[in-house]
């Protein structure tokens, strides 16, 4: 490959474009977040391993069956899938510029997050009182760190809801508020996603088993 | 095998630090006495070889085109835009891939023959194991900073020596009380960890007596620096003698308890008795009276999930 | 007392440490003069103003190289003590430093090579160098390059903390349990471990998304995945390795934080703890970490053994398409660093055998470096030299990792000073001599002069020379079965070996030395070395089409690419700058919120590792309503007018 080239293509190479557009801001938000949410996901995964590898590591302790309460967890996912649906539901809205209605469907999600990391609360308090704290077995430790991990993502996202309906309050669904509105909502039904994992291989199987 | 020709032969051992001086590069692991570490030993020098055939070129061709395309020489060709020859690129991938090959292959068969847990199946080159010969059963258990060695065929145990016979496999069964060391006996066969709660094998045979070393080579702190042990390759004889010559008294759970607290350099002992139950009671970390042990705690898990 | 101090008390001062409480004086010495020089000369506005809070990718990778290269010495130092121990402790002497002191040395020594001065200077070099290579103005989250950054500085303050106000981890500087379970380690040593990784870890992680971002959506038009730079190629994978496996340090070092915070049994020998999931994991994240830091030093050397031999890089897209593999294949080896853990044969020569399969690209990357020299016109500037006496390195470096790999071979040489000197090999032969090719090739980029090359040399040659005299011997006593982290030895023979490889850290002390004063000796001199083209090296990619040092928005228009060696292509095409028809540039606009929150995370990790509970509380809430009160400015954005632009770019 020779690079003799004839006055005629040099001439016809353009190496700038006068008439360059902006790169608009934000423009890459919203991979940068999703790249950002695989990386979380990867804390998942390891949460996962240990859970996999130390879930029935009782130490003569409490084991699944006797500890899990299948009916609390299930009024606690329908919580999490509700606030995942009403989260929808904001998005729709706030995609026909419409802020009363957005922020109350925000404000539902809220709610419906609220009692979910509440129920937690109260499962936690529950087995710890048994004593069946994370101290006791490997894998109550494996348990209540990928359950609390989730737990606190979800909480905060409770606390970036919030400051985001603040937000939409005061400035409107302009631009910036809607790309934070989609990071949110990705955020969100990701944790969703994280939780029917959670629901499934340590409830469901670990009973079942 | 007599008395004198082992003496003869530590000699020529006792060359050997001699001869570590001399030519520099010679020691336990390249000039080992046993088996298994030889062969080791083997692999080594024989995987480097196979990876010289091609590093030699690559540094010699470095260094010939640094010189001959210098600037200053003009009479060499010159081609800025030559960046792309097909033959030239499968020869770069094939060259190293076919080495790869070779290796692998190498790799695959010697880390079958020689893990750790395979029972050795030859005492040297063309000397199968005679069929009436049981390997010499050794439980180690590594210690805040020293190493417990118990002979259950024996019930004898030692603090910071193992005496083996020469030429009889030797069966290793290995544990650790609270850190991770790892135990590496040169003369003998490449190392292998030391964890608490978990047992790692060992596998190897000696082939000539003669005094050495081991070691713990995963650091495990404050005391690590002090935990060698000697290392005896002797005649049946002498080993039996050996054995004999125990005296410190039995090694009791109790004892055990005081010996497993962290102290450092610690002074060779021989007990001439051994609770029989101690390794596998240090294993289920269960020693300290009132303890449950592992292996009944799983036990007791796996009904728990069974049943309810 | 414990209520407002947690565990620390004035215990707490090695004071009764000499070579301590020496350091500490000497260092408090430095930094009272500093501090007073910058405020004589009425510098903080300057520096807090053009630096600290600079969102300039720019500013931030060269506050980078300036941690690294600071820290570097930190790590040095720690290897010179070491190294006079081992030379000292024979026959029945133990040397000048306690286990306690030495223990921790080694430790730190490993932490803040790794994390501390090559992940700073890698990602310096990075963010110097990448968005210029890719055409653009700037990174894509800039406010979030400037908190990376600075959360890097609150990890290694946090480190060197622990330095004069308690201990440093006692563990090896990847802290497997049990050993840093708070059981055998119950004093804060491997506290302030584990919170200085974390936070420079979220700094680290950060940088990485924003790299990876701007590389896949930033590149200027015309400049497809395979005409880039293959710096940047290297730079997008080492990026993708970034995001792919820190989250595992951050999620493994938070699980041995819960164990000995919470007293959770993740890693403990009791209650059904399992350390080696620690080793695992830790390893998968490790693995990794080695590419992380080599690959950007194969970008460089591909980048330098081009331009220096005059020629287009041989074989670009094997050389990329080498890159993605091992990319790929760093993430099946991690076994291969713990073999004797007693895998069995089979899981063991899975992985031993993958590891070697990592050498064929690798082995392709020498042979295309090899063929780019063949029929070249070589300049022997430094950049060059550098890269010349890595491939010579490297090669023996390379060939002993892979005889590590041979799972029996390893069974004997694991841990052993044989593996030291291996790993050594490849990051200071492979990482260090192509950051030193790095900042040599880019400085005049960067500062708009050369470095002096007489003193370069003189760097180089002690470098190289002092590399193999420090490391050959530890070849040869790995050879002997000498394992790694032993404070005092027993047989006289070794010891001569110790004192030829104390001999050789000197060469190296001697190495940093000239380097410094290249440094020094440039500034001084800067007219005479000054670089005015901005092309200094004819160089064939884009950073060189603008003025040394760029300015602020990099390029007045965002250029088209049609050629891998964008620049060089240019060149032959008779390109001319323009010089009218100017339009304003939009440009992020500096911030100090990255800075803020980086010093209220370094508050909380002390706090952590203390113990002191209300000010951990404190700050961490602090930092929610710092962070949450930054998303509450819109304007984030200024524009460059077009009159301004004309004026720079007239002056050119």
């Amino acid at each position: 490959m020779t690079r003799m080239l004839t006055a005629a293509e040099i001439e016809a190479v353009a190496f700038h474009d006068p008439h360059e557009h902006e790169h608009p801001a934000g423009a890459s938000t919203m991979l940068g977040f999703w790249i950002y949410l695989m990386s979380d996901c990867l804390i998942f995964a390891v949460l996962f391993a240990m859970y996999g590898v130390l879930g029935t590591s009782y130490a003569g302790g409490p084991t699944p069956k006797t500890l899990f309460d299948l009916n609390l967890v299930a009024v606690n996912t329908t919580m999490l899938l509700l606030s995942s649906i009403t989260y929808g539901f904001a998005m729709l809205e706030a995609r026909r510029g419409r802020v009363p209605t957005t922020q109350l469907w925000l404000a539902v999600t809220g709610l419906f997050g609220l009692a979910f990391v509440g129920i937690e609360l109260f499962e936690f308090h529950h087995m710890i009182a048994e004593g069946a704290g994370p101290q006791r077995s490997a894998f109550l430790s494996a348990f209540f760190t990928l359950v609390g991990t989730h737990g606190l993502h979800v909480s905060a996202g409770l606390i970036w809801l919030v400051t985001l309906m603040a937000q939409v309050g005061k400035h409107g669904l302009m631009p910036a508020n809607y790309r934070r509105l989609n990071c949110l909502s990705l955020f969100w039904h990701f944790l969703d996603v994280i939780w029917i994992g959670v629901f499934t291989f340590v409830y469901l199987l670990s009973t079942l088993r | 095998m007599t008395l004198r020709r082992t003496n003869r032969r530590l000699r020529n051992h006792a060359l050997l630090p001699a001869f570590i001086a001399i030519s520099g590069c010679s020691s336990a692991v390249l000039d080992p006495a046993g088996d298994v570490a030889r062969q080791q030993r083997d692999l080594l020098v024989h995987s480097t070889l196979l990876m010289l055939l091609i590093i030699v070129p690559v540094m010699a061709l470095t260094v010939l085109f640094a010189w001959r395309y210098r600037e200053a020489n003009k009479k060499a060709r010159y081609e800025p835009e030559w960046h792309h020859s097909t033959h030239l690129e499968l020869v770069i991938w094939a060259a190293p891939l076919l080495i790869i090959i070779c290796l692998g292959a190498l790799t695959w068969l010697g880390t079958h023959l020689l893990d750790p847990y395979r029972p050795v199946d030859r005492l040297a080159p063309g000397k199968p194991v005679p069929h009436e010969m049981r390997p010499l059963e050794v439980e180690v258990i590594a210690l805040d900073w020293k190493w417990l060695f118990i002979y259950p065929q024996y019930h004898v145990a030692t603090v910071n020596e193992l005496a083996v016979p020469v030429n009889r496999p030797i069966s290793m069964r290995i544990t650790a009380s609270s850190v991770m060391n790892s135990l590496y006996i040169p003369h003998l066969a490449g190392q292998v960890y030391a964890m608490a709660g978990m047992e790692t094998r060992l596998h190897g045979v000696l082939n000539a007596p003669g005094v050495s070393e081991g070691f713990s080579a995963n650091y495990s702190g404050a005391g690590f620096s002090g935990m060698r042990f000697t290392f005896r390759g002797m005649s049946d004889a002498e080993f039996a003698q050996w054995v004999r010559n125990t005296d410190d008294g039995e090694l009791t759970r109790e004892r055990y308890l005081a010996l497993a607290k962290p102290s450092e350099n610690e002074p060779v002992r021989h007990f001439k008795q051994v609770d029989p139950t101690l390794y596998t009671a240090v294993l289920n970390r269960c020693v300290e009276p009132g303890t449950t042990c592992m292996d009944h705690m799983m036990a007791h898990d796996m009904t728990e999930h069974g049943t309810k | 007392m414990s209520a407002w101090f947690g565990k620390l008390s004035l215990d707490a001062l090695p004071l009764h440490e000499p070579i301590l409480v020496g350091t500490f004086i000497v260092v408090a010495l430095l930094g009272v003069a500093l501090l007073a020089a910058i405020t004589r000369y009425k510098l903080w506005g300057y520096l807090w103003r053009e630096w600290f809070t600079s969102i300039d990718h720019k500013k931030i990778g060269i506050m980078y190289m300036v941690l690294g290269l600071v820290m570097l010495l930190r790590g040095f130092a720690d290897a010179v003590m070491m190294r006079l121990q081992q030379a000292m402790a024979f026959n029945g002497s133990e040397g000048y430093l306690p286990a306690h002191h030495y223990d921790q040395i080694f430790t730190a020594h490993g932490v803040i090579m790794i994390f501390f001065v090559a992940m700073p200077l890698v990602t310096g070099l990075m963010n110097y160098v990448v968005p210029l290579q890719i055409g653009a103005r700037d990174v894509s989250f800039p406010f979030l390059n400037n908190f990376s950054f600075w959360m890097t500085v609150s990890g290694a303050l946090l480190l060197m903390t622990s330095l004069f106000v308690g201990e440093f981890a006692r563990t090896g500087w990847l802290a497997y349990p049990p050993l840093s379970e708070l059981q055998f380690s119950p004093d804060v040593g491997v506290d302030y471990y584990i919170w200085s990784l974390q936070i420079a870890g979220v700094g680290t992680l950060l940088s990485g998304v924003n790299l990876l971002v701007t590389i896949i959506k930033m590149r200027a038009p015309g400049m497809t995945l395979m005409k880039m730079p293959v710096f940047t190629w290297t730079a997008l994978c080492t990026n993708v390795l970034i995001v792919a496996s820190f989250p595992i340090l951050t999620a493994v070092l938070a699980l041995l934080s819960l164990d000995r915070y919470v007293g959770t049994n993740f890693f403990t020998n009791d209650l059904g703890g399992n350390p080696m999931m620690y080793v695992n994991l830790i390893w998968i994240w490790g693995h990794p970490e080695v590419y992380i830091l080599m690959l950007p030093a194969f970008g460089i050397f591909s980048e330098v053994a081009s331009t220096f031999s005059g020629k287009r890089l041989f074989g670009y897209s094997s050389m990329v398409y080498a890159t993605v593999v091992i990319t790929i294949l760093s993430y099946i080896v991690w076994l291969h660093h713990f073999f004797t853990m007693g895998s069995g044969a089979s899981v063991n020569s899975f992985f031993g055998i993958t590891t070697m399969i990592i050498s064929i690209p690798t082995g392709a990357k020498i042979f295309n470096w090899l063929f780019t020299m063949y029929r070249g016109r070589i300049r022997f500037e430094l950049p060059m030299m550098w890269t010349v006496a890595f491939m010579l390195t490297f090669v023996i470096g390379g060939m002993t990792g892979v005889l590590l790999a041979v799972p029996p071979a390893d069974f004997v040489l694991h841990n052993s000073l044989f593996l030291v000197a291996h790993f050594h090999n490849v990051i200071i032969g492979g990482v260090l001599f192509g950051l030193f090719a790095g900042i040599s090739y880019w400085f005049p980029k960067a500062f708009g002069f050369r470095l002096d090359p007489f003193w370069g040399k003189v760097s180089f040659w002690f470098w190289v020379v002092g590399f193999w005299v420090a490391f050959a011997p530890l070849y040869v006593l790995g050879l002997m079965g000498v394992t790694r982290r032993l404070r005092y030895f027993d047989d006289p023979s070794l010891q001569i070996w110790f004192v030829i490889a104390a001999f050789g850290a000197a060469l190296i002390a001697c190495g940093i030395g000239a380097f410094l004063v290249q440094v020094y000796v440039s500034a001084r001199q800067r007219k005479a070395l000054a670089d005015t083209t901005g092309d200094p090296w004819e160089g064939r990619t884009l950073e060189w089409s603008t003025t040394s040092p760029p300015p602020e928005y990099n390029f007045a228009f965002t250029p088209i690419i049609h050629d891998s060696d964008a620049w060089w292509d240019m060149k032959q095409r008779g390109y001319r700058r323009p010089t009218s028809g100017f339009k304003s540039i939009l440009m992020p606009r500096n911030t100090g919120t990255g800075f803020i929150l980086a010093a209220l995370s370094a508050v909380l990790g002390f706090a952590l590792v203390w113990h002191i509970w209300w000010l951990a509380t404190a700050s961490f809430a602090a930092l929610i309503v710092v962070a949450i009160r930054h998303t509450f400015n819109y304007d984030r954005e200024f524009r460059i007018s077009a009159e301004h632009i004309r004026s720079i770019e007239a002056a050119r």
